[in-house]
């Protein structure tokens, strides 16, 4: 649905420029959400922004619905970005308008008929809930309430993609869960593809199917959610999803521990999270399991879980434990005190 | 000695009446033409603006530092300095009509500049957002950028009819009359 290709794009300041995009090619398919996530100054807002050409990217090639749009005149691509909706973190709404007018406004302006423009308003301010507010200017709304207008504003150009620009970063816990709710809904009702970026590890886990990791300009890392989650291999990706499941626990004690046994992660999904594998390693082999500590979450379809554990016992034995818990779907991965220094224990 | 309203009225009153409409005369058609060049001006210098969607730099350095130049020249030298220009334009350099001339020429570039900050207000986040819908420029700027400057525009006029009220009592120079000319 989304295809860009070796995307490159330099900012020239005074000062000498900056790379924003080096080489940079996703490709998102259709009816799926795909999630991008970086720090800030990683390249994903510029790169959300390539895809409706907001920014025209130096290099690479642009495919929306496999229509090359940097190849489109000013007139085509403007039909284009019709069918490519677009929310932001900040909203974006007229202060002089209500918020009827703020998604009719837009409507009219594309050429629909008065009927059409009030019909689309209300059908889809009442697919955000938003129904009753019809009046209200957005001074008058909510963080939330505001991008929920947003949303119908993006909605009622009956797009086929959606793109989402941190749209839940200005808001609390609760509203972002209620957006991400809506985003989901939006998804799979419609089948609307949607692209997003973000810098918090909960947005990825709660809605996305794919996603990949920026930094510096460049994706460093891409897979299905579960990959990422279960076997994250770059250093950021492992610190992303740290935020989620943070294991803090003293180098000192971890340094005594390692001298009598071995400290692992394990990794479980929904399926392996029933088995009492942890209970059958201790029956089957001479260790003494001793969980640290341990989250367990929900990812888009299935339920993820972390244990953090030490094994006492003989190097020998241990080794064998972990490879029979890999054996019933666990995804392991050794903790050992060098790497751990000064850093969080992945 | 007390000067009776009623006598100084009957003395004066039709002239001041005169004076009134007159002034009414200059400073509304003035101020309706500068509006009329003054806000595309402002427009297109923030249209022009480096990074805007019609950056341009000669157009706007140009009107950039024609504007500045025109701002800084006082009222009452201009009125005189361009009394050629009146006359090419008007046919006369002396009254209402020979001053709205150099009224227009001293207010449109203040209402320009006006304009370029009541615009420039506008967050840029809005406009992007109706760039991503599709929408076309023309619509951009008239349905967004203007729409939602309002109150600084018309806080701006404001201010640009009092700097023109100020300027018209000058117009007696050129024999413009007006209530300046009057209370001489």
């Amino acid at each position: 649905m989304i295809e860009l290709v070796g995307i490159s794009k330099t900012f020239t300041a005074k000062k000498g420029s900056i790379h924003a995009l080096k080489n940079v090619s996703i490709s998102v398919k259709k009816g799926e959400i795909y999630g991008v996530i970086g720090y800030s100054g990683a390249g994903k807002s510029t790169l959300i922004r390539c895809v409706n050409l907001l920014e025209k990217p130096n290099t690479g090639s642009v495919k929306v619905n496999n229509v090359d749009l940097t190849k489109l005149s000013t007139g085509k691509l403007r039909e284009s970005r019709g069918k490519i909706g677009m929310i932001f973190q900040g909203f974006n709404l007229l202060k002089t308008a209500t918020v009827f007018e703020n998604i009719a406004l837009p409507l009219k302006l594309t050429g629909l008929s008065q009927n059409e423009v009030e019909r689309r308003v209300t059908k889809y301010l009442s697919i955000v809930g938003r129904e009753e507010k019809h009046h209200a200017y957005p001074s008058e709304l909510s963080g939330g309430q505001k991008q929920r207008v947003a949303i119908a504003r993006a909605l009622a150009h009956e797009p086929e993609v959606l793109l989402s620009d941190e749209a839940t970063s200005a808001l609390d816990p609760d509203t972002t869960e209620a957006i991400l709710d809506l985003l989901l809904k939006i998804n799979k009702e419609f089948g609307i593809t949607i692209l997003l970026i973000t810098h918090e590890m909960n947005v990825i886990q709660r809605i996305c199917d794919r996603v990949a990791v920026m930094e510096n300009g460049e994706v460093i890392e891409d897979g299905t959610t579960r990959e990422i989650f279960t076997s994250p291999k770059h250093q950021t990706t492992k610190r992303f999803i740290n935020s989620l499941f943070s294991h803090q626990i003293p180098d000192k004690i971890l340094l005594n521990l390692n001298k009598t046994g071995q400290v692992a992660t394990l990794s479980f999904f929904g399926e392996s999270s029933g088995e009492p594998a942890l209970a059958l390693v201790s029956k089957k082999f001479d260790v003494y399991p001793n969980i640290l500590s341990g989250s367990i979450t929900r990812l888009k379809e299935e339920s993820f879980g972390q244990l953090l554990i030490h094994l006492k016992g003989d190097a020998n034995e241990i080794e064998k434990a972990l490879r029979f818990l890999e054996q019933q779907h666990v995804h392991v991965e050794g903790v050992r005190v060098s790497e751990s220094k000064n850093r969080r224990i992945s | 000695m007390k000067v009776r309203i009623d006598e100084f009225l009957d003395l004066w009153g039709s002239d001041l009446w005169e004076a009134t409409i007159q002034t009414f005369q200059m400073v509304g058609i003035s101020l309706a033409s500068s509006i009329v060049i003054g806000l595309p001006l402002g427009i297109l210098l923030v249209l022009t603006r480096p990074d805007k969607a019609l950056a341009n730099k000669y157009v706007y350095q140009v009107l950039d530092v024609v504007i500045n130049i025109i701002r800084s020249v006082p009222f009452i030298i201009l009125l005189f300095f361009i009394l050629p220009f009146t006359k090419m334009i008007v046919g006369t350099s002396i009254g209402v009509k020979g001053v709205i001339v150099p009224l227009v020429v001293y207010t449109a570039p203040y209402i320009a500049r006006l304009m370029e900050t009541a615009l420039l207000e506008v967050d840029r986040g809005v406009l992007e957002a109706y760039e991503a819908m599709g929408i076309k420029t023309r619509h951009i700027i008239w349905h967004v950028l203007v729409r939602e400057s309002r109150s600084s525009i018309i806080l701006g006029l404001t201010i640009a009819t009092i700097g023109l009220i100020g300027a018209s009592a000058m117009a007696g120079l050129v024999g413009g009359g007006g209530l300046w000319t009057s209370s001489l």
